[in-house]
């Protein structure tokens, strides 16, 4: 006796497999090997290099619209670099020049210096203010391009990847991930130009002032490039590795957060916490690593700079005191010396910046790198005109969410336009496949699926969603008023369109009661509306969508008998003159139908008119004569 | 706060209290990394110091060893180089090592908090904010406070040591002049103030707007199904494009006054440094100052430009933290509404008898106000299925959701063997009841754990029957069985495999009270019968109160409760109800009714709809 054993304790012998702690446990095996991540990001290192230069190419080509502005940015920096510069010049100027004319009682070139210097102040004020506003809008407008062709390509993703890469992956992405290049958009242009200016002319001035010791100094360049390399190559995997963690941080608390309820109802909190601490510790763990090895780097490069000034220092003064040197070109090597190291540390931040961007750019590069298997066709091929639409064939239709797993295998099926067609069967027959089939929201893996004639797969993707509307048992509600969610089904439609739909289904007097009627903020997911009352707004959506084809997958539900009779009263009369699926458990809705499919196993084991079906007495009698006994 | 709940996100202009109060109240977080932040604060000054003495050595080789040539001397002084060199690099490392740990850690203690006390707030909260804020807190507002904590308050102390220290120096250098300088600090202050006001309420508008946009992509990834089916991507893509948008215009905005306020501070030592080099120039000639004594004025007057340059930074790092800081606050300050009582009792399983009463029970949800119950009395004998039936929005669910206290009710009571729920240890009460809801939440985790949510001891052979009861063996078929992770809200699973999980789930807990939501509206009928028949026997060993829609299940019941307008219009046996109640007929009867019911419209014209366009 199955039930009975639920109520007996059981051994503890008995207990789950596997460390409850362990996440491969409690995350368990997901079917998809793709799961956690976007195709392009394999391991195998020519994927890594290959999607790192698209990382690249994503940058460059979202900087390209800036290219004039980027050097009109850089033109300031310089303009803003040149009157620093100029200021202890102009320093050294009134010191020399202007002292003496001053005893002599001629304070001309005192005021000539004082009226530079305030030139120069003024320059860099404006130059300065130019360039961080400027860098400021480039900053901003890359971020502002990244983040909307990344949310419109997870638009255009189908159904099927967004399964597998689940919800939390993508907030994390056009989230934590942004905020990351941000951080290289925020500081790094001035970082890099400013560096890279100061390292070359001082290089220049270096070897210009003493070959010899220059040549000292570059023998500190294979030490840098080779610190350099280790650390790029390093982070780069530090920094991929806090990217995914951050991921999962993400997932695990956006979905605990959803199903609070669940959560506080099962006391699942220590659990949770337990495993939320487990990630965040993970998170903790990577990024305290990428932080090492920047805390190793960047003393690193120090260090190498430090040795380099006391071996040129010895070599130097050595030099000087053979004769080979003067005194003033040592004293002013060293002083360059040390502006030429400076920079390095700031050099070495927008590297650890860079690397930082570049992983999250990465993530966002397989993202878009995903192809939209669903796709919109290249040249879409318009559907016949006419008084009487909606005729859907699917011919030899095979599919499955999981190659092993066949749902349906070479399915045959045509709905005449006009037509309700009922679709019953088990659970697992198939039948909310056909319905996505038919909704595109996913493409046959053999076969194809027609309307009116024409493949899916060729109509454009606005003409087929005005055609055909799929409702199904999850309803969703976005945030904003009733009249709102309902207007999704038709964005131009006034409120009395609105109002007319929502009585049409008999929604209308529960939205009247409601504290701002058809103004009510729904709040997250339609916390306030019972999911009775969820399911009459999604359909007076469907309703005001006006499709030629209608899919209603078990779509009434959740409602009481007579507010689903009421809606089925109303669906009789809206599906007199279109096509209609439906899929429901209560026969009621199948009653009114043309036809009746029974499916089994993605295979039609019944095929006629409801009456027709009884009187033969196979399985759809035995079910409607069960439906029947179950009524009042 | 009101309920003990607070607002929600909307009520954003609060009293204003001081601006860095918010970031002050974290600083417990701080307190086990005290020793190492003075590390590293010791550290850090002690290589900047490192830093100036390298060049002042390196000039003093060249002003002594190498002008006298000597050689040994030479040597030792360029080891004394090297050595602070050395010193330098090896302070940096230790400041940035001990840095890396401390701070990331501080941002995962902060961040396990805020997440344990989410967990602790009641659904009423979370209903009304919306998740993607409460995300943006864990991950923008943390890493904006560990920057804080890691840079921009190390280099706030630095630099304003190095700001006092210069200017002792000057001070004392030339006194006139040195406090013209100190003088200048006046203009910073005054800017650096001015500049924080703005940018606090810009750096809160941007953080919120953060919160907006991570709002607007989980409601996306939430709605993508409808989207599709609908095709409204273009839609959905100009509301993103406009929330972004807003975020791109806050963030310019927030540029331009940096930039502003960065350009002004700079040009404060700039102009000091102008009106000095007229001032001392003019001492000079008039021999009252000698050019060696204003050269090194004006190179250690140089030291400063860094500093103040870094200050419009430092401040808008700073700002940015205090307002992280206060959107973490609100969230930690807002008192869990439902919590144990001071004095509670926690009851064993096996001394329960399950006698479940509600007496006068009102109930309405904050914010609105007309009430969802308005006096409920009903009572479950223990044992008994009791089953509560009424018409779409009655309620029902509502009712259901004060057992396991998701809601608190109202006025009146609810009691279990004669405890009133709020008396008894909140953790004891969710033991003894177990829920299965309506929309049946599933997370993205192996089956065996979504199964195992109330009980993580169960045992296989437990989880095994339960499937069993639930007719949900298929779960054995996936491809990897038990261990295989359900996708995202179990999706790749059809509606009705959903459900017969969400009840296994239910059952496995061996709950004293079982509490079910419409539990079998996703099966087909014969699925329903086999659920049924094996729910009829576990459920006579404890008390259930369970929603219906179909006639079909309310065959498991004892008894039906009929919830009409907020309140029990009728108990009794379902033959007796449907003979003497016609309400309760017409709730139930899919013939067009004969009663008249309250929630049936005029009737739907007969000459079509006006939104159907034929």
């Amino acid at each position: 006796m199955t039930g009975g054993t639920v109520g007996d304790g059981s051994s503890p012998a008995q207990r789950a497999p596997g460390p409850a702690a362990d996440p491969a446990y409690w995350r368990g095996v997901a079917p998809d090997p793709h799961a956690d991540r976007s195709l392009a990001e394999d391991a195998s290192p020519e994927a890594v290099a290959r999607l790192r230069a698209r990382s690249r190419a994503l940058l460059t080509d979202v900087l390209r619209p800036h290219r004039a502005r980027l050097g009109a940015a850089v033109a300031l920096l310089l303009a803003q670099n040149a009157a620093a510069m100029s200021g202890p010049y102009l320093v050294m100027l009134g010191i020399d020049r202007a002292i003496e004319p001053l005893r002599a009682g001629r304070p001309g070139p005192l005021v000539a210096v004082a009226v530079s210097f305030a030139a120069a102040a003024g320059i860099e004020y404006a130059a300065r203010r130019g360039f961080l506003t400027l860098s400021a809008r480039i900053g901003q407008a890359v971020l502002l391009d990244l983040r909307q062709r990344v949310y419109a390509h997870f638009l255009r993703l189908p159904v099927a990847f967004h399964e597998r890469y689940t919800s939390g992956r993508m907030i994390s992405r056009l989230t934590s991930d942004i905020d990351s290049i941000a951080e290289l958009v925020d500081g790094g242009v001035e970082s890099l130009v400013m560096a890279a200016l100061t390292i070359v002319s001082v290089a220049g001035i270096l070897l210009w002032l003493d070959l010899p010791l220059a040549a000292v100094t570059l023998l500190a360049f294979p030490l840098l490039f080779w610190l350099s390399r280790w650390f790029a190559r390093a982070s780069a995997a530090a920094y991929r590795r806090t990217r995914e963690a951050m991921a999962l941080v993400i997932v695990h608390f956006v979905e605990s957060m959803r199903g609070i309820r669940a959560v506080q109802a099962y006391r699942r909190e220590p659990r949770n916490q337990h495993i939320f601490a487990s990630v965040n510790d993970d998170y903790r763990q990577s990024s305290q690593h990428a932080f090492r090895l920047i805390a190793t780097y960047s003393p690193g490069i120090k260090l190498i700079g430090n040795v380099t000034v006391a071996a040129v220092l010895c070599y130097g003064g050595a030099r000087v005191l053979g004769g080979d040197t003067g005194v003033g070109v040592l004293a002013a090597f060293l002083l360059y010396l040390r502006r030429f190291f400076e920079p390095m540390q700031e050099l070495s931040q927008f590297y650890n910046s860079l690397q930082s961007a570049t992983a999250a750019l990465e993530k966002l590069a397989g993202v878009l790198d995903e192809r939209p298997t669903v796709a919109e066709p290249g040249r879409p091929v318009p559907l016949p005109r006419g008084p009487l639409r909606g005729a859907i064939t699917f011919r030899a239709v095979s599919f499955g969410y999981r190659p092993d797993a066949p749902i349906l295998a070479g399915l045959d099926l045509s709905i005449p336009a006009g037509q309700t067609v009922a679709l019953i069967g088990p659970t697992g027959a198939g039948k909310s496949t056909v319905a996505k089939l038919l909704a595109r929201f996913h493409d046959p893996a053999a076969g194809t699926v027609t309307l009116d004639g024409v493949d899916l797969r060729q109509v454009a993707d606005a003409e087929l969603r005005r055609t055909v509307v799929l409702v199904t048992q999850e309803t969703h509600l976005f945030g904003g008023t009733v009249a709102e969610n309902i207007r999704f089904g038709r964005p131009e439609a006034d409120d009395a369109a609105v109002e007319a739909a929502a009585r049409a289904i008999g929604a209308h007097d529960f939205i009247a009661a409601l504290p701002d009627g058809y103004a009510t903020e729904v709040h997250r997911r339609g916390g306030r509306l019972s999911a009775g009352q969820r399911q009459l707004v999604a359909f007076a959506r469907a309703f005001l969508a006006d499709p030629a084809v209608l899919i209603l997958d078990e779509a009434t539900s959740s409602l009481d008998v007579p507010t689903e009779r009421l809606v089925q009263h109303a669906l009789g009369t809206i599906l007199r003159d279109r096509t209609a699926v439906v899929i429901a458990h209560r026969l009621s809705t199948v009653e009114t139908a043309d036809r009746v499919l029974v499916l089994d196993g993605g295979r039609i084991v019944e095929d006629g008119p409801p009456a027709e079906l009884i009187a033969d007495g196979g399985r759809y009698a035995a079910l409607h004569r069960q439906w029947r006994d179950s009524l009042l | 706060m009101a309920a003990g709940s607070g607002g929600g996100p909307a009520d954003r202009g609060e009293i204003r209290r001081h601006p860095l109060r918010n970031l002050w109240r974290l600083r417990h977080y701080l307190r086990p990394h005290a020793v190492e932040f003075s590390w590293l604060m010791l550290a850090g000054l002690a290589a900047t110091a490192a830093g100036i003495a390298v060049p002042l050595v390196a000039q003093r080789v060249v002003d002594g060893p190498v002008a006298e040539r000597d050689l040994a001397g030479l040597f030792q002084l360029a080891g004394l180089a090297l050595l602070l060199g050395l010193a330098e690099a090896l302070l940096i490392f230790i400041r940035r090592w001990v840095q890396s740990s401390s701070s990331v850690a501080m941002e995962a203690t902060i961040r396990d908090d805020v997440y344990a006390h989410l967990q602790r707030l009641p659904p009423s909260f979370h209903d009304r904010w919306p998740s993607g804020q409460l995300l943006s807190r864990i991950t923008s507002d943390l890493s904006v406070l560990r920057r804080f904590l890691s840079f921009g308050l190390f280099f706030l102390v630095l630099n304003l040591v190095t700001y006092l220290g210069v200017v002792v120096l000057l001070i004392r250098l030339h006194p006139a002049l040195g406090l013209l300088v100190a003088a200048s600090a006046v203009p910073l202050f005054l800017i650096a103030r001015r500049f924080g006001r703005h940018y606090h309420a810009a750096s809160r508008r941007m953080q919120d707007q953060q919160g907006d946009v991570a709002t607007l992509v989980e409601e996306t990834a939430q709605g993508l199904r409808t989207m599709k089916a609908y095709g409204r991507g273009p839609q959905l893509a100009a509301r993103f494009a406009a929330s972004t948008r807003a975020l791109h215009d806050t963030g310019v905005a927030k540029g331009r006054l940096l930039a502003r306020t960065a350009a002004r501070l700079d040009l404060v030592p700039n102009l000091t440094l102008g009106i000095v080099l007229v001032a001392g120039a003019a001492a000079v000639a008039a021999g009252r100052l000698t050019v060696g004594q204003l050269v090194a004025f004006v190179s250690l007057q140089l030291m400063l430009i860094w500093p103040v340059q870094s200050l419009g930074w430092i401040i808008a790092n700073g700002q940015e933290a205090a307002t992280a800081a206060d959107r973490i606050q609100e969230v930690l300050d807002t008192a869990p509404a439902i919590v144990d009582a001071p004095v509670t009792v926690a009851l064993a399983r096996s001394t329960i008898r399950g006698r479940l009463r509600f007496e006068a029970v009102t109930f309405r949800y904050p914010g609105t106000t007309t009430p969802v119950l308005r006096g409920v009395d009903l009572t479950v004998e223990p044992g008994e299925t009791l089953a509560v039936v009424g018409a779409t929005g009655s309620g029902k669910s509502t009712l259901l959701s004060l057992v396991p206290r998701l809601h608190d009710v109202g006025t009146g009571r609810i009691t279990l063997d004669g405890h009133d729920l709020r008396d008894l240890r909140l953790a004891s009460l969710r033991r003894l009841v177990a829920t299965a809801f309506e929309e049946p939440t599933l997370f993205s985790m192996s089956v065996w754990e979504n199964l195992t949510l109330g009980r993580p001891d169960a045992g296989e052979d437990e989880v095994r029957a339960a499937l069993a009861l639930a007719q949900a063996e298929f779960a054995y078929d996936l491809p990897w069985g038990l261990r295989t992770r359900l996708g995202e809200q179990g999706l790749s699973l059809s509606g009705g495999q959903r459900q017969r999980l969400a009840l296994a789930r239910a059952v496995l807990v061996r709950p004293a009270v079982l509490v079910l939501d419409d539990p079998l509206s996703a099966l087909d009928v014969h699925t329903e019968a086999a659920v049924e028949s094996a729910l009829k026997r576990v459920l006579r060993d404890m008390t259930a109160l369970l929603v219906v829609h179909r006639p079909s299940t309310i065959a498991l019941a004892d008894r039906v409760a009929l919830l009409e307008h907020g309140r029990i219009s009728a108990v009794g046996p379902h033959a007796e109800l449907l003979a003497t109640v016609p309400a309760y007929r017409a709730v139930l009867s899919a013939e067009p009714a004969a009663v008249p019911h309250p929630r049936l419209p005029a009737g739907p014209p007969t000459g079509g709809f006006p939104l159907v366009r034929s």
